[in-house]
């Protein structure tokens, strides 16, 4: 007798333990050989979806005419150039002498400091919009999706950061690593204003250790917890020495750079435990010591293989799916680390192999991941084109990726503040993980947003975005026909097919208003394009497609990537 | 079948409707005569518990401040601590005053609706924020992932096959709710959710219902069945709560600005309008002081100073709410945070993470008592020693659910996975017997001490099961010498041999049923 069935045993009948009923359906065994099967607009959604935000018709179209190889290659393709910074689209300060007063509208002021804290708070805001706008003029490659990735694995809140400037630079440290070599990165991040202001890295110092950086370098950023997220191979003794190797580090205000001060660093030896081989830092005594120790920490660190285990893991989890069984973590997760490491922690190599595997397109990792919020909100955006105000219009767009980002906010995903530092719980707290996206506040928060695009919009300042459900329709291959224009639809939206009885009913009740006969819808919409001023008919197909729609994106099929 | 049981499946279920032409009964106050009458509520479980999580690791030693042994509390940390006079005072203890921020609490305790318990942590503390929230959350031992929480697994119990047959006629409301959008671990059954979330309950969304395809047997058909699930959740659940909101038209004041004030209105509103819920969970953030938690000039105020005027004056205002709506009986409530912060503050004006911490009881129906001693602070801080436990937050748990929400004794482990300690939280009037108050008496001693290769421990134990265990300053336990019951009462004495060990201070946990005390005990050169 286990211990359940002692406890469930020894009580009442009423009150029994009902057992955890974990997941009975087919298991994933497929591993991380190179993907060979079909290639189909059905695995060009599936790499989109879960490379970039949401897919449209002709992004399936781009890439279905490539091999798997050579479209994985395509996304993974990052431009090397920092996109340009976000522009003052805010008032002035009514406090006299704030040199930001001397910036223009339109112009960037991510290199000119501020006095004044209300400015600082429309700073960080404008940011957050900048970003978003980002978002949502991505081009074909996996940038913007893995600068959330990195940003939820090294998260910082600005609400923290409080300088704007630290703020995009920190982000900026992101984009500028997404695909580069992650011990690189992980030094990059150890030193960024935004970081160290974030976990009080600038407080650090001999007298007085602040452990904060130090711990979170070991358990979120690097070595991680295991594969249970519970149980640590370091010790707290090792978070203390590596507290100690990082002390000395402060942000200049005025440079806004990263400086180090030798008289706040610890210039004694610092010993770590076995986990890392015990290894002793040698403190040092020169202007250097900051970055040299620094650099030995990093090979320390580097030296483990919880390193690549850990962000393979998070790869996995952000990527493909959140439950990493058995058989994952034999097939995939340690395969990928030997990769990892094999190329000196560059990222590129290790990516690819994921995406190229038939582990990731297995049939059965398709369409399991729940949308994140930026999935939903930028994903409708993209794929139904939704119109912005002309690019030369920054006020008029920054508005509207406000609002945005303020829905994405409500929907528990506030970029730049996620929770805290261990990033969004979605990503680590068993046993729901993306489950957690989805609960009875944000559920009905995302058919609400849905719902609203395809209605009235949003209008600020004489602009309005919203969707246009014709413009959708247009892009399907058949829309005149009724059946056509449903199926290509489902295809499109939702990650699973429906049923040909729910399609018939569909079209039925919503295209042809509870009619039988196909030719309604087809001399309907044949009308719309030839005469789109007949007013009445174009009513018709607008308020059916938008009935169409708003039903296909309640679906709890719809929340699903 | 147990009289509850009758009631829920009788009364409610068949004879309501008739008797009271169709209104459900949550139309009416709970402790409205009707209601009483009737039998459904006003029994012996329509208690709720309030559930206030502060997040970050709350500095729980300048919250409840040592007066007795206030200039070692000074030398450890005297950048932050609290000047001696601004500490506020607690009717009939001299030994333990609260932060000058929290006057309400201070009024509360004066007025018996507040109990503290001291030094609440758990053996192997672990210091990371995630795993931490987890452990208090899940109810875990420091080395032991559970994947669901102690409220879910006790509404598992109370409410069995949730959520099949749910909402049902004697359970027409949400077991567990949230205030906010995100439910936590601590609602975690053991197989779905018990909770809900809300973060505001007269503005719910109706989701339509359509034509449903069969899940497929895969990961994205397990997905789709969830948030199927979710979904017909959120309609079933809207209209109940919204209802219970709008049954209440008036409402004591409460503090504003005050994030934890909002969220406990929302739920004085819904107590009173009439759900069932047992359980509601509120949360509070910012207690993670590394930096800057005390203003450099005056230590009583900043950071850690808001936060617990805010802590303080929304649960006063929920208090007296709850009076004003006359459902001050049914409630009551308690704090936690995943851990403390170190006894010896750092040098920017901050305190780092640490292991136990106190904790506060409240509601008409809390004892007012200071639970266990204050923390034993040594006249020499080092920047690594923490609080020791003097008892763990599982018993505060377990005493909550046996007390106030009266689960039977015999079925208490089935929910807390392990036999903990009862400690004296609740009124005895409102399920139970009080147990004796053992303050002052000396349970447990060493000698000789300082001690070099060992020392004897003496406890006296009333009988039953006992328990000594030696931890570290970090808060570990290193040896349990004694975990075995005792037929008869008596002075028992056991050996410590510590040779082993390095010099410094360890502290010998004595546990007895409800009793426990700590002694600190000091190792020298051998």
């Amino acid at each position: 007798m286990d211990r359940r069935d002692f406890l469930t045993a020894a009580s009442s009948s009423r009150k029994k333990v009902v057992p955890f009923s974990p997941y009975q359906g087919a298991r994933v065994l497929s591993g991380i050989l190179p993907y060979a099967g079909a290639w189909t607009a059905t695995e060009v959604l599936h790499l989109l979806r879960r490379t970039m935000f949401g897919a449209t018709k002709a992004d399936v179209d781009f890439f279905v005419g490539m091999s798997m190889n050579q479209a994985v290659d395509y996304l993974l393709n990052v431009p090397a150039a920092a996109p340009a910074p976000p522009v003052k689209t805010y008032n002035n300060s009514p406090t006299p002498g704030d040199p930001d007063a001397a910036i223009p509208l339109g112009s960037t002021w991510v290199n000119i400091n501020t006095t004044d804290g209300g400015i600082e708070g429309q700073r960080r805001q404008n940011f957050k919009n900048w970003w978003f706008g980002l978002m949502l003029n991505q081009e074909r490659n996996i940038r913007e999706k893995l600068v959330i990735f990195w940003h939820n694995h090294f998260a910082t809140e600005t609400q923290e950061i409080a300088r704007g400037i630290w703020c995009y630079q920190n982000n900026a440290v992101i984009r500028k690593n997404v695909l580069g070599n992650f011990k690189a990165f992980v030094k990059d991040i150890s030193l960024d204003t935004g970081m160290l202001r974030y976990l009080n890295g600038y407080l650090n110092t001999k007298a007085a250790p602040d452990e904060n950086y130090a711990r979170e370098l070991l358990e979120l950023f690097t070595v991680g917890k295991g594969m249970d997220n519970a149980s640590a191979p370091f010790t707290e003794p090792d978070v203390l020495a590596a507290a100690r190797v990082l002390t000395g580090w402060q942000v200049n205000g005025t440079t806004n750079t990263a400086t180090f001060t030798l008289n706040r660093h610890d210039i004694t030896n610092k010993q770590f435990s076995s986990f890392f081989s015990n290894t002793q830092i040698t403190g040092r005594n020169t202007t250097t010591a900051g970055d040299l120790e620094l650099n030995d920490l990093l090979t320390m660190i580097f030296n483990t293989n919880e390193v690549s285990l850990n962000i393979c893991r998070k790869l996995y989890r952000f990527f493909v799916y959140y439950e990493i069984d058995a058989a994952t973590e034999a097939n995939v997760i340690e395969p990928l680390a030997v990769i990892f490491r094999s190329n000196n922690y560059e990222l590129k190599p290790v990516i690819s192999a994921l995406f190229k595997s038939e582990h990731f397109f297995d049939v059965l990792n398709q369409g399991c991941v729940i949308k994140t919020p930026l999935d939903g909100i930028v994903g409708m955006c993209r794929e139904f084109k939704v119109q912005f105000p002309v690019a030369t219009d920054y006020t008029g767009n920054y508005f509207m990726w406000q609002y945005l980002q303020g829905i994405a906010n409500n929907q528990q995903m506030n970029i730049g503040d996620p929770p805290n530092v261990a990033g969004w719980a979605v990503y680590y707290q068993r046993p729901q993980f993306h489950e957690i996206w989805i609960n009875s506040d944000t559920l009905p928060k995302r058919n609400q947003f849905t719902d609203t695009m395809g209605a009235a919009g949003y209008t600020r300042s004489g602009k309005n975005i919203k969707i246009d459900h014709t413009l959708f329709a247009s892009s399907m291959p058949d829309p005149g026909n009724p059946n056509a224009l449903v199926s290509d639809s489902i295809k499109y939206l939702l990650t699973l097919p429906l049923t040909q009885a729910s399609r018939d009913q569909i079209k039925k009740d919503i295209l042809l208003s509870g009619q039988t006969t196909d030719a309604y819808w087809t001399t309907a919409w044949n009308t719309f394009i030839s005469t789109p001023g007949n007013m009445a008919n174009t009513t018709i197909v607008k308020t059916r497609l938008a009935s169409l729609y708003q039903y296909l994106m309640r679906l709890a099929e719809y929340q699903l990537s | 079948m147990k009289r509850k049981e009758f009631l829920r499946n009788t009364v409610a279920g068949a004879i309501l409707p008739t008797v009271i032409n169709g209104f459900s009964l949550k139309s009416f106050a709970a402790g409205s005569p009707l209601a009483k009458l009737l039998g459904t509520t006003g029994t012996d479980n329509d208690h709720v518990l309030v559930i206030i999580q502060l997040q970050g690791g709350n500095d729980g030693l300048n919250m409840v401040i040592p007066i007795d042994t206030y200039s070692n509390y000074f030398n450890a940390r005297s950048n932050v601590a609290i000047a001696e006079p601004k500490i506020l005072r607690l009717s009939g203890n001299d030994k333990t005053g609260l932060h000058p921020a929290m006057t309400g609490l201070q009024a509360m305790y004066n007025e018996g609706k507040l109990g503290v318990v001291q030094s609440v942590g758990y053996p192997q503390p672990d210091f990371s924020h995630f795993r931490a929230t987890d452990i208090w959350m899940s109810a875990s031992d420091s080395n032991q992932v559970l994947v669901n929480g102690w409220g879910g697994r006790y509404l598992d119990y109370e409410y069995p096959n949730f959520p099949t047959g749910y909402p049902s006629t004697s359970m027409p409301d949400p077991l567990g709710i949230q205030i906010g959008s995100v439910t936590s671990l601590v609602f975690q059954g053991p197989s779905v959710s018990m909770g809900m979330s809300i973060s505001n309950p007269t503005s719910f969304y109706n989701l339509i219902s359509g034509v449903e395809d069969p899940a497929p047997n895969t990961l994205a058909g397990k997905e789709l069945k969830y948030i199927r699930q979710v979904a017909k959740q959120t309609s079933q659940y809207a209209d109940v709560v919204k209802d219970a909101a709008l049954n209440v038209t008036a409402q004591n004041p409460y503090p504003t600005p005050n994030p934890l004030a909002d969220q406990l209105k929302i739920v004085a509103r819904l107590v009173k309008g009439g759900l069932k819920t047992k359980i509601y969970m509120v949360s509070y953030g910012g207690f993670d002081t590394h930096s800057l938690q005390t203003t450099t000039t005056d230590t009583s105020t900043g950071t850690h100073a808001n936060l617990l005027k805010n802590v303080s004056d929304a649960i006063k205002a929920f208090q007296d709410d709850l009076k004003f709506l006359g459902v001050e009986e049914r409630v009551m409530g308690l704090t936690f945070s995943e851990f403390g912060r170190r006894i010896k503050s750092n040098s920017s004006t901050g305190t780092d993470h640490g292991a136990a911490a106190p904790l506060f009881i409240f509601g008409s129906n809390a004892k007012q008592m200071v639970h266990g001693t204050n923390p034993a602070i040594p006249a020499v801080v080092t920047v690594s020693d923490n609080i020791p436990m003097q008892y763990d937050f599982r018993s505060v748990y377990a005493s909550m659910l046996q007390d106030w929400l009266c689960v039977k004794n015999t079925d208490l482990q089935q929910i807390m996975l392990k036999n903990f300690q009862n400690i004296p939280l609740v009124k005895a009037s409102a399920c139970n017997p009080s147990v004796p108050n053992t303050g002052g008496t000396t349970l447990i001693d060493n000698y000789p001490n300082p001690f070099d290769r060992g020392t004897t421990i003496r406890f006296t134990t009333a009988g039953g099961h006992t328990l000594v265990q030696v931890m570290n300053t970090l808060g570990q336990v290193i040896t349990t010498p004694i975990d075995r019951e005792y037929p008869t009462a008596g002075t028992y004495t056991v050996f410590w041999d510590s040779r082993q060990l390095s010099t410094g201070v360890y502290y010998a946990r004595f546990q007895n049923g409800a009793v426990q005390h700590v002694r600190t005990m000091m190792k020298v050169g051998q």
